[in-house]
């Protein structure tokens, strides 16, 4: 009966020790922001030989919560207009505002933008900057149109993509954005 | 063993006289070649239900004897199993001698304590030890797989978690040596955190009748346990290796043992594993490889009336998740679906990269038993884990080689066990179980959190009696009860916190706003009793019914409360629910079982009602930037599952022997009254064995397995709007794949070295036809089939 007690008396020492143990660990924890969530992805047009430029802006403040992006686009396109076209990406959920495209640039070689025209939108594309190999990266690009349309224009950033290839449907990869924007030419 | 054997003296030193009877038989049993007496031995009359064993001099005592003559049958572990027939006039003496079995020679005992004793109306499932080293180069759920009812939820072909009557996860208990594993077993790609090769004896309970290791097994225990050493001056190893084509490696491990008369044991061992990419049969399944490093000490000091064991394991695994299966959304799942073959398909290579993980487990354990006069077998044990789990996604920047997910969960639990006896036929154990257990998220990975910081505090108490009605009938009751505490830090998104309309409901914990994010401490309570009911009736004519009814209760575990985000191996978002109860089990299980040496079967009918179930399902899709995901919610609801499981063995000749397995079972929301998903489909495998111990102990089997296709299954598909094509498609995640018929071969024999060693060599070929096929229950199969054929050679050296 002896041990018994001491094993007893062992049992409640060690739980009780667990339980205090636990009081010096006051602080609380501290908060994590997401260091590569694409919060904001903004894509200005200025026509080139000079006028009001147009932006196309999606926007995401709580990422992968339960917020849809609010997409804004500031004005129609302009028939007979070529665009220059430069694409920011931005990470709103760190103070300051961290540039993803930076990183996007950097890792040129792992990353392609790629533009589809639905909806009887008529315009074209065409890739202004290029990674290493001289294949498309595609954050700057021109767009003109010719003639007056309406359709949607969606922007999709590939991680990854088979370098070189023939669009979107082949390229593999994995989707880092696709956001859609409705667009009017007139 | 002699903890094993003073039970089954005292057991049968009551036994009841019968008739003018009393005469005793008393001797020793040696060993026929030098003479050392054997301790542990069994001896049964036959005829009777009566057995002793040997104690640590190798001698016994039967008493109750008529004067007439008797067969008995004697068996010690280490020796060929012997018939003996003796001639009773009065009190007699004989000495019994056994042959040492060179096959056995080396094994050593596997019936442990705590096995036999964790429950007696639920069927135990065993693995021997024989069976489990054939799956060296493999994972504890691919050996669990090889019994009845027993399926694995797996990601890929290397996380293999097991699913036991179609549960899995926090429902399923694993217990290795004495201790719960806890290694955030919640996860769904969570394997298990155990060394296969570490493992002794494996016992799977189907149910939660082993009260004295928890409550909330709401769908089964699984215990391993390390080989028992056996009492005696001996040293003795045994190292296996072995190679397999498919995935172009293999595993080596090896294990050293020295024991001593006077009680004192150690035991060393360790592995090492490594594959590169595995292959379907027409493509290689890149970043499929896998590096595992464990390694174990045990040392104790056991004697008869007192013992204390000491024992650490390190477990450490690396393992690459298929890279095709890392996508960004939906649309990305379209085409993965879409392609029929993986959307990345490299070279065959050793090296593992994102994503991954990278997974380390401690287990140390002290425990110290004494037998005190008059109370029973008192047993106190102090265990510690450590469970450091990284894992890895494709990243961007300078995040490339940083972890997504970053884990250490500590746990520290202190048990204190009675074994005891109120009266002859009624035996009692009881405990209690204090836990304190601490999780902590590592900040740096620069991703929000997915289980959030925890302290949890657990208390549980049980007892459990089994009382021998009489020579056929036993009766097992108990009850448990379990107290938790869990005090939570966690960061919500503002924008989910108001969704939910937590910001009215549970305003009060908020610790801190800072804007997008708000810190609350959640302090939860639960209350979990659960109890378990059962009798074993000997029918007679080697027939044996078990009854069983067990009721569990499990608290949700951090995932289900707390999940919260984007889950990048699924393309998923999972949200978990803070307002969740505790999941109460009520089963009832029936076994018949048939035990004959020629032909022997058992049939496991059940019936589960699951309250509260916490189950996963999708409910919205959602928007991002990166494109729509299938948001997936826990919520509660009723189930019922149902089903059986048969295991049939015959002789049907000399040497040949027919093994048969069948399972069945079937899930359904009683709530929705729809089917539950990822319930394992009907499957049956078949086996014809060829023995001959005349040739080298030869070996060879062929099994056929057939998996059917899963008919019931709920309807989760949704649609997305694609833009290359202007059309809505429909991204099938429901549809079941076609049932699949797998042949696997295996042989082996054994090389005598000398009078002490001996080699086996083993090859075997599995996936035999090569066939391509998917399984409904891995979590890839929208992206790979399943592993082609592998060629595989073992090699094992007794020493």
């Amino acid at each position: 009966m002896k041990n018994l007690k001491l094993v007893v008396t062992a049992v409640f020492a060690t739980l009780l020790f667990a339980a205090c143990s636990n009081d010096d660990d006051n602080g609380t924890p501290e908060p994590v922001n997401e260091e590569e969530v694409i919060t904001t992805m903004t894509i200005t047009l200025t026509p080139e030989g000079g006028g009001t430029a147009i932006t196309l802006r999606t926007r995401d403040l709580d990422g992968d919560g339960p917020n849809a992006p609010v997409v804004t686009v500031s004005g129609p396109l302009t028939a007979g207009v070529t665009y220059n076209g430069v694409i920011e990406l931005l990470n709103e959920t760190e103070n300051p505002p961290e540039d993803i495209t930076l990183e996007v640039e950097e890792e040129s070689d792992e990353h392609q933008f790629f533009y589809t025209r639905s909806g009887g939108l008529n315009v074209a594309t065409e890739y202004s900057n290029f990674d290493n190999n001289g294949d498309p990266l595609g954050t700057e690009f021109k767009l003109s149109s010719n003639v007056p349309s309406a359709g949607t224009m969606t922007f999709t950033l590939r991680h990854e993509p088979t370098k070189p290839n023939n669009g979107l449907a082949s390229a593999g990869g994995e989707t880092d954005i696709a956001a859609s924007f409705d667009l009017t030419v007139q | 063993m002699h903890k094993y054997a003073f039970g089954v003296l005292l057991f049968s030193s009551f036994y009841t006289f019968s008739q003018n009877c009393d005469y005793t038989l008393t001797g020793s049993v040696t060993d026929q070649h030098d003479g050392s007496s054997l301790s542990g031995a069994t001896i049964i009359v036959a005829g009777t239900q009566q057995a002793v064993q040997t104690d640590l001099d190798g001698s016994f005592t039967i008493s109750g004897l008529c004067n007439d003559t008797y067969s008995f049958q004697v068996s010690h572990p280490e020796c060929l199993t012997k018939g003996f027939t003796v001639k009773i006039n009065g009190n007699t003496t004989k000495d019994f001698k056994l042959e040492h079995h060179l096959e056995e020679l080396n094994q050593v005992t596997v019936e442990g304590k705590t096995t036999t004793e964790s429950s007696k109306t639920l069927v135990e499932n065993k693995i021997s030890r024989e069976e489990l080293e054939r799956y060296t180069s493999a994972s504890l759920g691919d050996a669990l797989k090889s019994l009845s009812g027993v399926s694995s939820l797996n990601t890929g072909n290397t996380v293999v978690k097991p699913l036991v009557n179609g549960l899995h996860s926090s429902r399923v208990v694993i217990v290795n040596n004495g201790v719960r594993m806890e290694d955030q077993e919640w996860g769904a790609e969570h394997a298990p955190n155990i060394d296969i090769n570490s493992v002794g004896n494996l016992t799977l309970i189907k149910g939660a009748g082993a009260l004295q290791y928890s409550g909330d097994a709401v769908g089964g225990v699984i215990i391993a346990e390390s080989p028992r050493v056996p009492v005696k001056d001996s040293l003795y190893g045994k190292t296996l290796i072995t190679g397999s084509s498919n995935g172009q490696g293999g595993a080596i491990t090896t294990q050293l043992t020295k024991s001593y008369q006077s009680g004192w044991h150690g035991s060393v061992q360790g592995t090492l594993k490594r594959f590169g990419d595995f292959e379907a049969p027409d493509y290689v399944l890149s970043n499929t490889g896998t590096f595992e490093r464990n390694v174990s000490l045990h040392l104790g000091f056991n004697r008869f009336d007192y013992g204390v064991e000491a024992y650490y394991s390190l477990y450490k695994t690396e393992i690459g998740i298929l890279r095709a299966s890392h996508l960004g959304g939906g649309l990305d799942q379209i085409r993965a679906i879409n392609s029929g073959v993986p959307l990345i398909i490299n070279d065959f290579t050793y090296d593992i990269n994102a994503p991954k993980q990278d997974v380390t487990h401690h287990l140390g354990r002290i425990k110290a038993f004494k037998r005190v006069d008059g109370l029973g077998k008192v047993s106190l044990q102090y265990d510690f884990q450590r469970n450091n789990r990284l894992e890895f996604d494709i990243r961007r920047g300078d995040d490339r080689d940083k972890a997504s997910l970053d884990l250490e969960l500590d746990t520290h639990t202190v048990m204190l066990d009675l074994d005891t006896r109120i009266k002859d036929e009624i035996k009692l154990k009881t405990g209690v179980m204090g836990r304190y257990q601490t999780n902590f998220a590592d900040p740096n990975t620069g991703v929000r959190r997915l289980i959030p910081d925890y302290d949890r505090y657990n208390l549980g108490v049980y007892a459990i009696a089994n009382y021998e009605v009489n020579d056929r009938w036993l009766i097992e009751a108990g009850a448990r009860f379990d107290y938790t505490f869990m005090d939570v830090f966690k960061f919500y998104r503002t924008s989910f916190w108001e969704s939910r309309g937590y910001d009215v409901l549970f305003a009060d914990l908020v610790v801190e706003d800072l804007g997008t994010q708000v810190l609350v401490n959640p302090e939860l309570d639960f209350f979990n009793a659960s109890a378990t009911l059962g009798a074993t009736y000997d029918i007679g004519n080697d027939y044996t019914l078990f009854a069983n009814y067990s009721l569990a209760s499990r608290a949700p575990n951090p995932s289900e409360l707390f999940s919260e985000g984007l889950h990048h191996s699924a393309s998923r978002i999972e949200l978990g629910d803070l307002r969740f109860d505790s999941e109460v089990s009520n089963k009832i299980a029936l076994t018949l079982q048939k035990d004959d040496e020629v032909f022997a079967f058992t049939v496991s009918p059940y019936l589960h009602f699951i309250d509260n179930f916490m189950i996963i399902e999708p409910t919205e899709i959602q928007q991002t930037i990166r494109g729509n995901f299938q948001v997936w919610e826990y919520r509660q609801t009723n189930a019922l599952l149902l089903g059986f499981d048969i295991d049939a063995t015959y002789d049907f000749a000399s040497n040949w022997q027919f093994n048969h397995q069948f399972s069945l079972v079937k899930g359904y929301d009683r709530t929705l009254d729809l089917p539950l998903i990822n319930m394992p489909p009907v499957n049956t495998s078949n086996e014809i064995v060829y023995r001959n111990p005349d040739l080298k102990n030869l070996r060879v089997a062929l099994e056929s397995v057939y998996v059917f296709r899963q008919n019931e299954f709920p309807d989760n598909n949704f649609e997305l709007f694609v833009p290359q094509t202007e059309t809505f498609e429909i991204v099938d995640v429901s549809s079941p794949p076609d049932a699949y018929h797998l042949l696997n071969f295996d042989s082996s024999v054994d090389f005598n070295l000398n009078t002490r060693s001996k080699l086996t060599v083993g090859f075997g070929i599995s996936n035999l036809l090569d066939e391509s096929y998917r399984n409904y229950l891995n979590r890839l199969r929208y992206y790979a089939d399943e592993l082609g054929r592998n060629y595989f050679l073992n090699l094992k050296i007794n020493y």
